[in-house]
């Protein structure tokens, strides 16, 4: 599988992604930098967590306008795998690609612990090779993770199985214990938590594998 | 900041100089400077960047080993961790502005210690903090608390560098200055490691970062004066930061250095464009000319004095080989930042400004920086406190108390509580490369060395009521401390950084301290070969002529060669033997218990000597720990510190989320068996078929090691102490901070 990291000024968990795609999938993967306006041919893109811009204005809002986003956002419809952690997440919201916000932690507080998930949807192609596993333990390290959507959106989630992970204990106030959702086409994931810092058992733990391992076998 | 043009003997005194120091800087000038310069040679002849109260005694310090690549000098310190990998680390105050302004006084305090770090060519990996707050119901302290931490959250967080660990106290003796100490650690190759010195004639000198503001402006010198109550008014000297910039920062300096182009590069700390320009020029023998009208600025009609004396951040200066500025440009405008050529270096050993076309402002380097004052200040020995004895009405019986609440009193002191509230808000874990951090409660992080099966430890370390009771034994406790700290996870201790913290130096007193806090350091350093590579000293803390206690932190640095076989504070099994190394006396002076409970060294009762730390032995006893962990003999390490042998327990309890029964003795008094702090001890979790051959084999060495107890069950139990739920314990510790600050 070739996949690609894309890489804005102040991402930082570029590096974090790559180590674990590489890892994975047994290929390095591209880092694409945001100025470029084509995409390489790749079977998945993973937009990074980090303070992209400084999380100025508002935070993945001024990602979400670079050249490189237009054409993630005309690939993603047509169907390429796309995943967003942490300021990914943020950033797949601000670009349309998701619906809803995130707003900051209830707490005001950035907030950064090993945080347990319920898998609410086993059948996603980011979560099929959990199969018996209904619950991961994976980092979160973030400060504006507080997940937001109106009753109809909510409603429209629910029904179409988009929501793909909440918390168990709740850290940022999100509604419904929201950590992760799928656009309505299953192919695009945005996430809060961090599983790209748990592919290794000295480091964050190895619940995150099987994550890429699902998108791993949703390519063949 | 309207600039005076004239220079009078009250605007000579505005700038923190002395009659004695303006008539030398009139003879070495052969005339009076003017404004520019007076304002340049203030701050380099200010405390903060001259060392000239510190610098004659910092000289005796251990600064040479068999690792050491860079001592103190450079930006920060380089050690060599094999197979052509370097450490680069250090560690610095940011206390005055942290006070004024908490949460760009510590996020600035962060940035300017990874400045330091990145400079030299390394990628930062790991951050570190010590605080030190005033007491709890000080009005202020919670405020400064929320300030610094978010400030320290708000920047490393978002330039994506994990921050690991630290210590945090709070004390009386803080209220007026709280201290913010931030350490940095960095890795880079042995090939690719930069200096400041700046070389050859005619070379470009670049500008790179943000632009130059008013902001920051005499923060070196605010920083070599006391506080008033008029402190407030300095806010406009503390600096704002833009982590943002400094992630960009970092990026496009290490993607330069990975280049042949830089021949020196620094960074704009404390002073400015002046101290990197002068300490540039300085170490290389060179003149250095440059054109302020070049320089990037953030607003209009800065003057020359503004521009040299800003202390804007995120900002470097580099000098460059000749023809490949090219490469440069193009990096830097990559990742948007301001890059301008501003000078040249020069044959003439002096700093040439020029401004619209004038010169404002021509003086010799050398005196600037070498022939700045080293004054040799008069200085008192402490005094000397005599060893609490035992007694009776010590124990919480006799007191009309039970152990029960006093093991509950010493979980629930802000000294030893969880530090939860503080480390949740730090990403620890970006980078990818955190083994242990401030989440286990252990003794030192552990940070990998990015694709290899080798990590360094890290921690930093002072019991500052230790140094308030005999300062030459304070300093040579956080040495040791630190060395112990990183013998408990098996690393290999190498260096450390330090960051000393005192009073006025004008008060003989003071200096008193500074110098026995400096010489109980360097015998420890001697003692465990163990030396200083980079530092930094904060003095002048004092608001209304009330001095801090001294604290000189100590951030220490390991090497774990082989990441299969290091230990934590985690991995006790139930059914594993307690196993406690090192002596116990029950030593209670300048102890937890002394002052907590029995109420010693406050509200005018006696100070008592603080426990003695013998070299010989910790060296013995370290020594040995590192082996039993190398060979897989031990489960789980911990060191013995504040609230000795109970607290050591309980923590490691709490870690392992495991109970303990520690057995009956009748060596010493219980509660200076429990509560003591012998130092130079350690606790162990051994497996039962180990216990005969660990303790054995520490006794064919001489060193004391004894069964104390065993892990298991969910009760933490001391005969003829405590008995009381892990659940419980767990909980009181866990909550005190979080609802404190929400009170």
């Amino acid at each position: 599988m070739r996949s690609a990291v894309i890489v804005f000024p102040a991402s930082n968990c570029d590096r974090d992604a790559a180590i674990a795609l590489a890892k994975i999938t047994g290929r390095e993967p591209l880092m694409v930098w945001h100025e470029e306006t084509t995409l390489p041919q790749v079977d998945f893109v993973v937009i990074p967590g980090g303070f992209s811009y400084g999380d100025y204005l508002r935070s993945g809002a001024i990602a979400a306008r670079s050249p490189i986003m237009q054409d993630i956002v005309r690939k993603a419809g047509a169907g390429l795998p796309v995943a967003g952690f942490c300021n990914g997440f943020q950033v797949l919201t601000e670009a349309g690609l998701l619906p809803g916000a995130l707003m900051r932690n209830k707490g005001l507080r950035f907030v950064c612990r090993p945080q347990t998930l319920k898998i609410t949807n086993k059948t996603s192609m980011f979560t099929k090779a959990y199969k018996d596993q209904d619950e991961i333990t994976v980092p979160i390290a973030h400060f504006d993770g507080n997940y937001y959507a109106d009753d109809e959106t909510l409603r429209g989630l629910r029904k179409s199985g988009q929501i793909i992970f909440k918390y168990v204990d709740n850290p940022n106030g999100s509604i419904n214990d929201i950590a992760g959702i799928s656009n309505k086409a299953g192919n695009v994931l945005g996430m809060m938590p961090h599983p790209e810092r748990a592919i290794d058992a000295l480091h964050g733990g190895t619940d995150g594998i099987l994550l890429f391992k699902s998108v791993l076998e949703s390519m063949r | 900041m309207s600039v005076p043009v004239k220079i009078t003997p009250q605007v000579v005194a505005e700038h923190g100089l002395s009659e004695n120091e303006y008539a030398l800087i009139c003879e070495r000038l052969g005339r009076k400077p003017n404004i520019n310069e007076l304002g340049i040679f203030s701050v380099m002849w200010s405390e903060h960047c001259s060392y000239k109260s510190s610098r004659r005694h910092l000289g005796k310090l251990l600064t040479k080993g068999e690792r050491v690549i860079q001592g103190p000098g450079e930006n920060a310190g380089v050690i060599d961790i094999d197979d052509g990998d370097v450490i680069i680390f250090k560690m610095e105050s940011h206390n005055h502005p942290s006070y004024i302004e908490p949460y760009q006084g510590a996020a600035t305090g962060v940035g300017g210690i990874m400045r330091d770090v990145f400079t030299m060519g390394a990628r930062p990996i790991a951050n570190l903090n010590a605080l030190r707050f005033g007491e709890p119901d000080h009005p202020k302290t919670k405020t400064l608390v929320a300030g610094v931490v978010h400030g320290i959250g708000g920047y490393g967080n978002c330039v994506g560098v994990p921050t690991v660990g630290g210590e945090t106290n709070f004390d009386k003796g803080y209220n007026g200055n709280i201290l913010v100490n931030a350490m940095c650690v960095g890795h880079a190759r042995s090939d690719k490691v930069f200096y400041s010195a700046a070389k050859g004639v005619g070379n470009p000198i670049f500008y790179v970062g943000s632009k130059t503001g008013r902001d920051g402006i005499h923060g070196a010198t605010m920083a070599s004066a006391e506080f008033d109550d008029d402190s407030d008014e300095k806010r406009p000297t503390v600096q704002v930061g833009d982590p943002f910039t400094e992630k960009l920062l970092i990026e496009a300096c290490l993607e330069l250095m990975a280049t042949d182009v830089i021949i020196a590069i620094q960074d704009m700390g404390a002073a400015g464009l002046t101290s990197s320009a002068i300490e540039m020029a300085d170490k290389g023998g060179v003149g250095i000319k440059m054109n302020l009208d070049k320089v990037p600025q953030r607003e209009p009609d800065m003057t020359p004095y503004e521009m040299m004396l800003s202390e804007s951040q995120e900002r470097m200066l580099m000098v460059l080989k000749p023809r490949k500025e090219k490469i440069a440009i193009e990096i830097f405008e990559k990742w948007d930042l301001d890059v301008a050529e501003v000078g040249t270096t020069t044959d003439t050993g002096r700093l040439v400004l020029t401004h619209q076309k004038k010169k404002v402002c021509d003086i010799p380097i050398a005196p600037l920086a070498d022939d700045a004052p080293n004054l040799d200040r008069p200085f008192t020995p402490p005094a000397t406190h005599d060893k609490l004895e035992h007694d009776p009405m010590f124990d919480p019986n006799e007191r009309g108390s039970s152990y029960n609440s006093v093991l509950e009193a010493l979980l629930t002191s802000p000294d030893i509580c969880s530090k939860r509230w503080i480390w949740e808000q730090y990403d620890r874990t970006v980078m990818g490369d955190t083994v242990d951090s401030s989440q286990s409660g252990g003794d030192a992080a552990i940070v990998r060395i990015h694709g290899t099966n080798k990590a360094v430890a890290i921690t930093t370390d002072c019991t500052p009521r230790y140094c308030l009771a005999d300062p030459f034994e304070g300093g040579k406790q956080a040495v040791a401390e630190t060395w112990r700290n990183l013998t408990c996870v098996g690393a290999e201790p190498i260096a450390i950084t330090d960051c000393l913290n005192f009073g006025n130096p004008e008060r003989p007193e003071i200096m008193g301290q500074f110098v026995y806090a400096i010489n109980g350091m360097n015998e420890a350093c001697r003692a465990l070969d163990y030396p200083v590579v980079s530092g930094n000293v904060s003095l002048y803390n004092e608001t209304n002529g009330q001095a801090i206690p001294p604290t000189p932190a100590i951030g220490g640095v390991g090497l774990i060669k082989d990441l299969h076989k290091f230990k934590s504070i985690s991995g006790a099994k139930a059914g594993d033997t307690l196993v406690l190394i090192g002596a116990t006396e029950g030593w209670l002076g300048a102890s937890l218990y002394s002052q907590i409970i029995l109420g010693f060294g406050r509200d005018g009762k006696p100070v008592y000597a603080p426990p003695p730390v013998d070299l010989a032995a910790e060296k013995a006893n370290g020594d040995y720990v590192r082996r039993l962990i190398r060979d897989r003999r031990v489960n789980a390490v911990h060191d013995l510190s504040d609230g000795g042998l109970a607290i050591a327990a309980v923590e490691m309890a709490f870690a392992n989320k495991l109970g303990f029964t520690l057995d009956a003795q009748n060596d010493v008094p219980n509660y200076a068996w429990l509560f003591g702090e012998d130092q130079g001890r350690y606790l162990l979790a051994v497996e039962k078929n180990s216990v005969n051959p660990v303790i054995s084999t520490a006794h064919s060495k001489g060193i004391p090691a004894q069964k104390i107890g065993m892990v298991g069950g969910s009760q933490l139990s001391a005969a003829g102490g405590f008995d009381i739920s892990l659940r419980d314990a767990h909980m009181v510790y866990e909550n005190w901070l979080p609802d404190y600050m929400a009170s």
